[in-house]
């Protein structure tokens, strides 16, 4: 499976106003994710790819976008699927 | 081992609703709503010991003692006006305490967690503790930082502990403190309320939890032979996953923020001055800034329970 798609399904499986981003949209400041939701978004990641993501890398910028987590992911050395 | 009695709340009268906020932070009242479980909250004009002292009156009156019966008061508040004094030695003196010790723990949203277990530990020594909880924190939040002013709320819990027999037991407490993560919320002298959502999210939820598993594990208790839960009342989001990691439905859980925002340390002496406990084992738990976190353990006997407060 791509990535985004995985990505993209962690996302929906978090949020309450999901509303099919694509791969730039903004995810926090549309809406799709709160601050909550977002918390819930990078414990699944952590879970689903086998990572831990710092408090230091637990900013909105770096997780702004599928783009940006997808991006994210590859510098946590997760390989593209 | 002593017992709380007579938990009493004071709320300011100014009623500040979402709509009211949205149109100064510029979001709709829906989204604060969405974010947080907040529908409204209130202000106060007056001082964090003018708060302080009518909720602890009214706890007073509850009880039926006199100032002179009152042993100990510790008064939990991170929004106090001064470096020092706090307003501990304000509210004693404004309510007739004899010159009894009256100590301010400024730690923000646990700090009335922490007061309650100090007392429950200290009512030996000290007798009846007035413990009180003030909170002014529409003096601390910047209109625009929206994501941290919608959330806050003005006022005051009280409850007394002590070592007379009432219906509510503490039995048992875990407090905890990490410095790790102490800026990503703050409230620096010259302000305002820093917070760093994420951070304090994903700390919130992880330690919550985490207390209330260990002083249940310590009382052989599942979650789910706890008959309420009463938590620091800081978002809907928050404890709906506290609810969610203890495999509890929400019913569960008491919730006041809806009508109150978060009142930081008051909230948890404001919940359990509004919530129906049921006989049986009660939790309270609370997460603030610090970090500092904790849960306490409390079996309620019911309306029967013997309530007659021994004087100091």
């Amino acid at each position: 499976m791509p990535k985004q798609s995985k990505i993209r399904e962690l996302v929906q499986s978090v949020s309450k106003n999901w509303s099919d981003p694509g791969p730039e949209d903004p995810l926090f400041d549309s809406g799709v994710l709160d601050s909550f939701e977002l918390t819930d978004l990078v414990a699944a990641l952590e879970q689903t790819y086998n990572i831990q993501v710092p408090d230091s890398d637990l900013t909105p910028r770096k997780f702004e976008s599928i783009a940006r987590i997808e991006a994210y992911l590859e510098s946590r050395g997760v390989l593209i699927q | 081992m002593a017992f709380l009695h007579s938990p009493a709340a004071y709320l300011p009268e100014r009623i500040v609703t979402n709509e009211y906020l949205a149109e100064r932070v510029g979001k709709t009242a829906e989204w604060i709503a969405q974010g947080s479980g907040i529908r409204e909250r209130r202000w106060a004009e007056g001082s964090v010991a003018d708060l302080g002292v009518v909720a602890a009156q009214a706890c007073l009156s509850k009880t039926g003692l006199k100032p002179v019966d009152i042993g100990m008061l510790i008064v939990s508040s991170g929004s106090s006006e001064h470096r020092f004094p706090g307003p501990a030695s304000t509210v004693a003196q404004r309510l007739g305490l004899p010159r009894v010790p009256a100590l301010d723990i400024p730690i923000a949203s646990a700090g009335s967690l922490f007061a309650i277990v100090l007392a429950d530990n200290l009512a030996a020594a000290y007798g009846n503790i007035l413990v009180v909880a003030a909170e002014k924190m529409s003096s601390t939040i910047d209109l625009g930082d929206p994501n941290t002013a919608i959330l806050f709320g003005d006022g005051a819990g009280a409850c007394l502990i002590s070592p007379s027999p009432g219906p509510l037991r503490i039995v048992d407490s875990v407090l905890h403190s990490d410095g790790a993560a102490a800026d990503i919320l703050q409230l620096p002298h010259d302000g305002p309320l820093r917070m760093e959502g994420l951070l304090v999210a994903r700390h919130a939820t992880r330690e919550i939890p985490a207390s209330i598993q260990e002083v249940l594990a310590r009382q052989l208790k599942l979650p789910a032979e706890i008959g309420l839960y009463v938590l620091h009342q800081a978002n809907l989001n928050l404890i709906v996953r506290v609810a969610r990691a203890l495999n509890l439905g929400e019913d569960k859980f008491f919730v006041n923020l809806d009508r109150y925002g978060n009142t930081s340390s008051a909230s948890l002496l404001v919940a359990l001055a509004e919530a129906p406990l049921p006989p049986g084992p009660v939790i309270l738990a609370a997460f603030g800034a610090g970090l500092h976190w904790g849960a306490a353990y409390l079996l309620h006997a019911g309306r029967n329970g013997f309530t007659a407060i021994t004087p100091a």
